[in-house]
Order: C-alpha cells, then structure tokens, then sequence
C-alpha cells in the first residue's frame, strides 16, 4: 500500500495536471493549433520549394501578404461582429481597376487617387452594411449577391477601360514607392498592412469599440440589452471591411499596374478559409487580428506553394475547399464542445493526507459534544442572506455582510432595528475595523474595500502582483476571504483560491490544491503583495497579541499556521494546529486573551479517505452530478476555542444544525458571542459564562476611542 | 391564389390582415403575365416558334434545378453545389461513354456519383453541424475542382453521336410538347406530390418551420437533411442529362457562369422563403416563367452578359430585401451556435 501511495503523491505533486485545465481557459488557446500548423506549413513547403526563403521572393510573398491580409482582416472584423461578408474580393477588384483608371487614365494624383478608392471601398462597405445592418438582412446570401453585383460592374467597366488601362503610365514617384518600394528592407506595402493590424489589435483587444464589435458578434441578444447599438456596429464592420478591401485593392494596383478578366475570381473562398483556419469563430464573437494574420499567412502560403509545384488550378481550389470545410467542421466543434472539455478537465484534485481526526466522543475531549449552541438567542430572523462575518463596533453596533452585496448594519444595544450601512455589490466575507474606525471589508470577487463611518465607500485594492508562473492571471483577486490589520495600518487578508469563485467553494474543497495565498496591503504605499503564496485554501486570519504576528487558517488541511511579517522571526511560517475535527473558518480574538474559531464543516472518515485518492475525486467530479458529491459535513456547526499553543479549550456545538449549520464566523462582544454563517438566515447570539462583560474587541485592540 | 399548400398554410399568414388575398406568388405570376404580353406586343421576334423553343428551354432547365432548390430551402436550408453536381455528373458520364464504356453503365455511375456528392453534403449539414450554406460552397468547389483535375480533361463534352438516350431526350415530343418540358412537368408532379402527399414531404415542412421543434416532436431532422440533399443532387443530375441532350454536350463553363444564383432567383421571386417551411412547387413554377421571360427578354433587347448579371443579381437583391420584409426572421431562432449568416 506505501508504495503505490508514494506514488500516487509523488504523481500529484509533480505532475502539474491542473495546468490543462487552466491553460483551455485562456482566450488565446484557440490560436495554437493555426500557429503550429503555420511553422509546419513553413517548414514543408521551405524544404520542398527552392529560393523559398530567398530575399526576392520573400519581399513578392509579403506584398502578397500585405494585400490578402487586409482583405481577411476585413473579412474577420465582420465575422467578429456575427456576420459575413463574401463581397470582399469584389470589393477589392473593383478598387483595383478604380485605382487604375485613376492612376492610368485620368492621371489624377496619386493622394487623389487613394481618396477615390477608399471612397468607393467604403461605399460598397456601406451599402452591405445598410442591408444587413439596418435592414436584417441574412448575411451570406447578400454579400454572394453584392458580390455579384460589384463583379458584374467590374466586368462592365473593365471591357470598355481594358485598353486604355493598358495603353496608360502613370508617372509618378509615389506610385511606384508604394509599389515597389521598401523601408529597411522591409516592403512598404506590408508595412502598410503591418501597422493597420497593430492599430486593429489594438482597438479590437484594448478600446471600447471592438469590445462592441465583439460582444455583437458574441450574444447580439445581450449587446442589445447591454446598450449597445447593434445594428450601427453591424453597420460600421461592414464599412471597415470595405475599407480594408480598397486599400488591398489599391496596393495591388500601385504593385501590378494592371488587371485581368480573372482578377479576384474566386478570391472570397480563399479569404473565407484564410479567416476560419485562423481561428475566427464564422458564428462571430471569437476572433482576434493575430488570427487572421495567421490565417492569411498559412492560406497563401499554401496557395503559392500548390502553384510553385506545378499543382492544377482545380486541384487547389478543391483543396482549398477541402481545408475549408474541415477548418469549419473543426471551429464547430470546439466551439460546441470547449466548454464540455474544460468542464471535464479543469478541476483536478490533489492528493492530502490528513493526521487522524480527534475523538469528540472521548471523556475528557476538549471537542465533548453538546448543544451549547442550540437554543442561542436570534437576531434579524429572515432579514438577511449569508452574513459570512460580523463584527460589533463601540456603540455596539452589528455589522454584517450580506448575500446581496450589503452591509446590514443593527442597532444596539437590542440588535431590533437594522439598516443597509453600505451596498458594495459583492458578498462581504471578512470585516475588520481600523485604527480610524473604518470597516474594512474583504468582498468576494471584487477586493479589498473600505466603509468609513459616513458610509463613503472606497476600493483599497483588487489587485496584486502576477506571479509569472502562474497560467491563471492571478493579479486580479478573484475571493478575498478574510482580513485583519496590523498595529501598523496593514492589512493582511486572505485569498481562498484563484482558481474558482465563490460559489464554486466546494469544488476547490474537493480539489485542495494549494491555490490560495496571503496578501498584504499597505495604506501608507497604496501597494499590494502576495505573501504567502500556495495555501490550500486560506481562510480567517487574526493578529496575535505581540503584534508581530498573524494566525490563519488553511481549511482543507485543517489547520492553523502562525506567520511572522515582523520581528526575529519575520517571514516564518509555523503550523499551530494540524489535527482539528473539522475545516477551520474565521478566527477572532477573544476576552481572555485566547481565540475562537468556526468551524464551517466537520470531516467525515469517507472524505479524508477520498482526500487520499486524487483519482477517485477527479471521476467523481466528471462523472457525479456536484449535489451529489462528497462534501464536508456542514449540517453541523462548531465553534471552538484555543490558546496560543494550539491547545483547544472548549467547543460549543450544535449538533444537527438545527439553528446555526455551517457557522463561519464568531465575534465575542461584551460578554456575548455573535454567530454568524455563510448560508444562514440569522445570526446567533450565546452568552458565554464568566466573560468579561465589558470587553469590546474595536476598544482592546485599538485602545479606547480617543 | 387564396389557398396554399397544406404545411405552408399555418406560419405563413398573419394576423390582423385578415383581407389580404395578393401573396407574392400572384404578383410575381402576374408581372410574369405582363411582361411577356409586353414582349409579345413590342417585340416582333419574341412570339416566333425559335425564340419560344429557346425560351423553355431555358426554362425548363431552371425549373427543374429550381424545384430541388425549393425543396431544400422549404427544409430551411440552401444547396450552392447543384451546379457544380449537375456538370460534374454528366460531364463525366459523357467523358465515359466517350472512352467506350456503354452509355447505361456510364448513366449509373454518374447518378451514383451525384448521390454520393449529395449524401456527403447531407452528412456534413446534419451530422458535423456546418452551416448548409458553407458546405455547399465548398462542396461545389470540391466536386467541380476534383472532376476537373481527375474526371475529365477538356471544357467541353460532346454528347455521342446517335446516342438514342440523348436523341430521345432532345427531340421526342409528347402530344406535340417538347421532351424537356415533359420532363420538367413530370418532375414538378414528383416533387408536388411528394411535398403534399408523403410523409416525408410534411416532416420537411416541419423541419423548415421550426427545426428545434421538430426534432423535439420526434421528427427524424438529420435523416431528412441528408434525404434533401441527395433528393437535390439527383434532381441536378437529371437537369444535367436534359441541358447535355438540348445543348449536344455539357460545357464546364456552366459552373462559372452565374446559374446558380437564377436558380436562388427561381425559388426567392417565386415565393418561398429563405426561412423555410413555406412555399411549395407552384412557387417555383411561377418564379421559373418570370425569369424565364425576363432572362429571354433581355437576350432579345441584346444586353450584354454582363449587364444582364448585373440586372439579375440586382433584381434577386430586391427579393432578399422583399423576402426578409414579408417573411421577417424569428429573433428567438434566428442566432444559432454557428451564427446568423
């Protein structure tokens, strides 16, 4: 049994399992398999195609690059906003010949000339976007039908301009510069294209347009609802397309100089299977300008190559409908079953052993069961949802957090009366006063904020520094569980994990992994820092009384660690407790100098088995609906009391839950012990035998108020 | 003008416009009426025996690939790869039947080949879920790229001299009407009957209406998407004999040309709309006989080819644009997993 245990740690330790599941979370996932098969197709099409990668035939590739590129950006612009648009490679043949009757015939200037063909190509842009912007029209079908329409009107033009196009030479130096020039070797033409992309990347990933280009493409349902302006978005990437086309169209006429009856023929397939290959999603909302450059890259590669090797005209244009459909087929399908696959492999258990539980049932047992808990007083019965935390102020004052984003605020000394004290919009899941009488509040996915006593509410931090090897972007925090401060204005909270959010709490329990930290957050420098990274679950924190000191609790290892930040022991960690019954919740001070502690669930002999066997909890999680998985048992609520050494001195329980399951935190405040529980709809109050009943804990940390 | 075929019946009318009697499919059979009295008034060659010939076979043509067209698109979805399926086929069966092999033979092996191209399709759409319309695109590219690279080598096919096969198709007549138009009013009944008549015929119109809600009702959508499709493919094939036997050969130039878009033309002017469930055979025929009239129309007034491509598609804008008007999308349905193209 030793051995194969070994093993099984040893595998879950080193093998970073977790990181499959995080890695399909990020965006940019989708781009690996078009960038891969980018570098083959380099690499084959290198090795079998000479002079490939000479100067002269590098420079012709990129200024084809340059004019198919814009057209596929154009065309994914669009697919990113839901749509499609198959005129583009009308629109850019009608530019060509635009630029060559301007350039050829008339003899405009060249600046003149440029104006002329972006007119046109947002003219075209326009009118599908009118028509399928404004007037709802299927996409597809029209921009076939426009692309017809543009391509019978060059066919028309290009009979009676044919010669005369032919006959005339534009002279001028800016022409051919853009023709044929380059900068530091690099071809004007694609340097051209290389800055629209780096300008596109940067609207489409950074500023508010693209964002709502975007979120059209993805739900036009939502955007609508969200405010946006669905239709003149719909609209505009229809223009911009057009756009993008005429300047192809233009750098192709600066370049060739001429045109054919065959110019753009079949043009839109090619951009079309550029786009999707990439990885642009064709139901829009997934998409980005790296893969349409990827996408244009790898599609003329292949086209050119097909041709260097002497390959037929209709083998290649079966291949690349070929390559379509199976580009497609595959977006289809990852998009369909993405979701399911990260569903399947994100969570990822690890393997915990955890030290025998504690008799409770043993005479003697500081964990003796009773029923102390049972029949405690009850405050605001039904008036609030969740109050994770609470905390008494001087004036006796209750404070609590709330399901619903508030802060409910009950009037001492009775604790009848309540107020909303603050609305904040997370659930609030730690509290804490300051020196200044300021409520510090830990809320689940949004931060670290502040309530001063007017009720002003302001953020302090929601983010920390990005550990770089982390996949999952851990800078922004994503559940601050607990906090407390330091003597001197720090605030040391608690981060529970990075890898799920609130309500996903018992996935993380089943996985323990160490994926929460400690954070600290210094007022003095606005600067905030993990401290302590890799914690399996953190948990309630509470300074010590030599003020160099904090406890935490780590739940799903059942333990309390200590950690130094000042003083001859700075940045040590020690374990004070490591054998409790049950999953530790907040810690807070109490009257006589020791603590108390919730316990938020009790272990149960399956559980810490199943801890053992990081197989069976990963096919429990694929393969067993979550309400039915194994859980801590958190029908019982616990709170217990310890000293500095780690020694418990009493428990109080109630047994079956029947008043106060799952309690998460506990106050003591004049003689009385406030309880509070993450799923409850009341909050506790126990009386608890010989407490000093004018101890208020704002008063014995801070001092009196001055 | 009042009734319309059975399924088409219930999504089609509206309420609050109880008095409204002019559907699209009369006043497109109307204008169609119109224009060729014009014609026939202003025109002094249009009524001649040789234009009229040349008018239904045109015609007929069309009609024939316009009531495959109309069958998928009531499915609610689209077939781009008829053309491509019609020329390869028979392109191939007369590259055959030229190589010696005995024209029955060549004949099997092309429908097979068109039913395979049609079942392939049909695949694609109802089981790997990719859009009709992308499929179908690449479909044609593929079949018409592969049959150009491996089934035949020149542009033009002739059919064989004293094939009997051809000669009946092109010359028989049957009570004084042309084999063609025989051949296209046959396939009208065929297609009418199995729309109004047969099961299968009212899962279709379900399938169009609402696919969701048929699939949830019980009905076999992905079997009857592959069944349309090949229904499709061979009623191509059959276009493709028909145009091999009128014209005495099958040029690959066809597949360039912009017939596939008259095709779209035929079933959207003729009233069925592109989101499915509506419509029926008598739509195509109307559609047929308007551009049937106007494509003769205007080969008789000598516009260019490439104008009329620009007046054709123009006037097919205008019907999407009337199409989406009349027959306006369901929100609630309309954007799907792969999006609403």
């Amino acid at each position: 049994m030793a051995a194969s245990e070994t093993l099984t740690r040893l595998r879950y330790k080193y093998l970073p399992e977790h990181l499959l599941g995080e890695l399909l979370t990020k965006r940019w996932i989708d781009n690996v398999v078009p960038f891969f098969a980018l570098i083959v197709a380099i690499i084959v099409f290198g090795t079998l195609i000479p002079d490939f990668f000479s100067a002269s035939s590098l420079a012709d590739f990129g200024r084809q690059v340059a004019e198919f590129g814009l057209i596929v950006l154009g065309l994914s612009i669009v697919m990113m906003s839901g749509g499609i648009d198959l005129s583009v490679a009308s629109i850019f043949t009608l530019s060509v010949l635009v630029s060559l009757i301007g350039t050829n015939v008339e003899a405009w200037p060249t600046p003149l000339v440029i104006l002329v063909t972006l007119a046109l190509g947002a003219v075209c842009g326009a009118i599908n976007g009118y028509l399928v912007g404004y007037l709802r029209l299927r996409a597809f079908l029209t921009t076939l039908v426009t692309l017809i329409i543009f391509r019978s009107i060059y066919d028309i033009l290009f009979l009676s301009m044919s010669t005369a196009i032919i006959s005339g030479f534009p002279d001028s130096d800016l022409l051919f510069f853009i023709g044929e020039g380059d900068v530091l070797g690099i071809p004007f033409s694609l340097l051209v294209a290389a800055i629209i992309a780096i300008v596109w990347h940067v609207v489409l990933s950074r500023m508010r347009p693209g964002w709502r280009l975007t979120a059209v493409g993805g739900a036009r349902r939502s955007a609508h609802n969200a405010g946006i302006k669905v239709r003149r978005t719909v609209f505009f990437a229809y223009v911009w397309s057009g756009l993008l086309c005429s300047i192809a169209g233009f750098l192709f006429a600066a370049r060739l100089g001429s045109t054919g009856a065959d110019t753009g023929v079949g043009l839109e397939v090619s951009a079309l299977t550029a786009a999707v290959l990439g990885g642009n999603s064709i139901g829009g909302g997934r998409g980005s300008v790296a893969k349409a450059v990827m996408g244009a890259v790898l599609v003329l590669l292949l086209t050119n190559s097909l041709v260097n090797l002497g390959v037929s005209g209709p083998i290649t244009s079966t291949i690349l409908g070929v390559v379509l459909l199976l580009a497609v087929f595959i977006d289809m399908r990852w998009l369909k079953h993405r979701n399911r696959l990260l569903a399947k492999v994100y969570v990822s258990p690890a393997y915990l052993t955890l030290p025998p539980a504690p008799d409770t049932t043993a005479p003697g047992s500081p964990y003796a069961l009773n029923d102390k808990l049972r029949n405690v007083e009850i405050i605001g019965l039904g008036e609030i949802e969740g109050p994770e935390d609470v905390i008494l102020d001087r004036d006796d004052n209750l404070y609590c957090g709330t399901r619903l984003g508030d802060i409910v605020r009950f009037f001492g000394p009775d604790h009848k009366r309540s107020e909303i004290f603050a609305h904040i919009g997370g659930h609030p899941l730690g509290m804490a006063f300051d020196r200044a009488g300021n409520l510090l509040v830990c809320i689940g996915g949004m931060g670290l904020y502040q309530v001063a006593p007017d009720k002003t509410v302001t953020k302090l931090t929601d983010e920390t520094n990005r550990s770089w090897m982390s996949v999952v972007d851990d800078s922004r925090l994503r559940l601050a569980d607990d906090l407390d401060i330091a003597p001197d204005g720090r605030v040391f909270f608690s981060e529970a994990t990075i890898r799920y959010e609130q309500e996903d709490w018992a996935t993380d329990a089943l996985e323990s992994r160490p994926s929460g930290r400690m954070i600290v957050y210094d007022p003095k420098r606005n600067y905030t820092h993990t401290d302590i990274p890799k914690i399996i679950f953190a948990n309630g924190v509470c300074m010590c009384r030599d003020g160099q000191s904090f406890l935490f609790a780590e739940s799903w290892t059942c333990s309390i660690l200590r950690y130094w930040f000042d003083g001859p022991k700075k940045g040590k960690t020690e374990r004070v407790i490591s054998d409790l019954p049950g999953y530790p919740d907040n810690i807070n001070r109490a009257s006589d100098g020791n603590y108390w502690m919730a316990l938020l669930g009790m272990r149960t002999p399956a559980l810490d088995l199943a801890m053992r066997m990081p197989g069976f909890r990963r096919r429990m999680a694929r393969r067993v609906a979550p309400d039915q998985w194994l859980y801590p048992n958190i029908n019982t609520g616990c709170v217990v009391k310890f000293n500095d050494k780690g020694e418990i001195l009493e428990s109080l329980w109630d047994l079956g839950g029947e008043n106060h399951p799952m309690i998460t935190s506990m106050r003591e405040h004049r003689g009385w012990l406030y309880l509070g529980g993450v799923s409850n709809n009341r909050i506790g109050r126990y009386r608890i035998p010989g407490a000093d009943p004018n101890w208020c804990g704002q008063d014995d940390y801070w001092g009196p108020a001055t | 003008m009042t009734s319309r075929e059975g399924g088409a019946e219930a999504p089609g009318r509206r309420a609050g416009r109880p008095g409204w009697k002019l559907t699209q499919e009369g006043v497109v059979f109307a204008l169609a009426v119109v224009l060729f009295a014009l014609f026939a008034l202003t025109l002094d060659k249009f009524l001649t025996a040789g234009n009229l010939v040349a008018l239904v076979r045109s015609v007929a043509i069309l009609g024939i690939l316009g009531l495959g067209m109309g069958l998928v698109v009531i499915g609610r979805g689209i077939d781009l790869a008829m053309v491509a399926t019609m020329v390869v086929s028979v392109s191939w069966i007369l590259a055959l039947s030229d190589t010696g092999m005995p024209l029955g033979t060549a004949l099997l092996i092309g429908f097979a080949f068109a039913v395979a191209v049609g079942f392939a399709s049909g695949i694609l759409i109802a089981y790997a879920t990719i859009p009709a319309i992308f499929t179908t695109l690449a479909m044609g590219l593929i079949v018409y790229g592969s049959g150009r690279a491996w089934l035949f080598q020149v542009d033009v096919q002739n059919t064989p001299a004293n094939s009997e096969f051809f000669n009946f198709l092109a010359q028989a007549t049957v009570l004084g009407i042309p084999m063609m138009i025989v051949a296209f009013a046959v396939l009208a009944v065929i297609v009418w009957a199995l729309l109004k008549w047969t099961r299968f015929g009212r899962f279709v119109y379900a399938t169009g209406d609402n696919p969701s809600a048929a699939r949830v009702a019980g009905i076999p959508t992905r079997y009857l998407m592959v069944a349309q499709y090949v229904i499709t493919a061979i009623i191509a094939y059959l276009a493709g004999l028909i145009m091999a036997a009128a014209n005495s050969g099958m040029s690959t130039r066809v597949y360039n040309s912009t017939m596939i878009y008259d095709v779209l033309l035929v079933v959207v002017l003729g009233g069925i709309g592109l989101s499915g469930g509506r419509g029926g055979v008598r739509n195509v025929l109307v559609g047929t006989l308007l551009v049937g009239v106007l494509l003769n129309g205007m080969t008789i007034f000598d516009i260019p080819y490439t104008q009329q491509n620009l007046i054709k598609s123009v006037i097919l804008l205008i019907a999407i644009v009337i199409d989406s008007i009349v027959n306006p999308r369901d929100e609630q349905t309309a954007q799907q997993e792969q999006g609403d193209i």
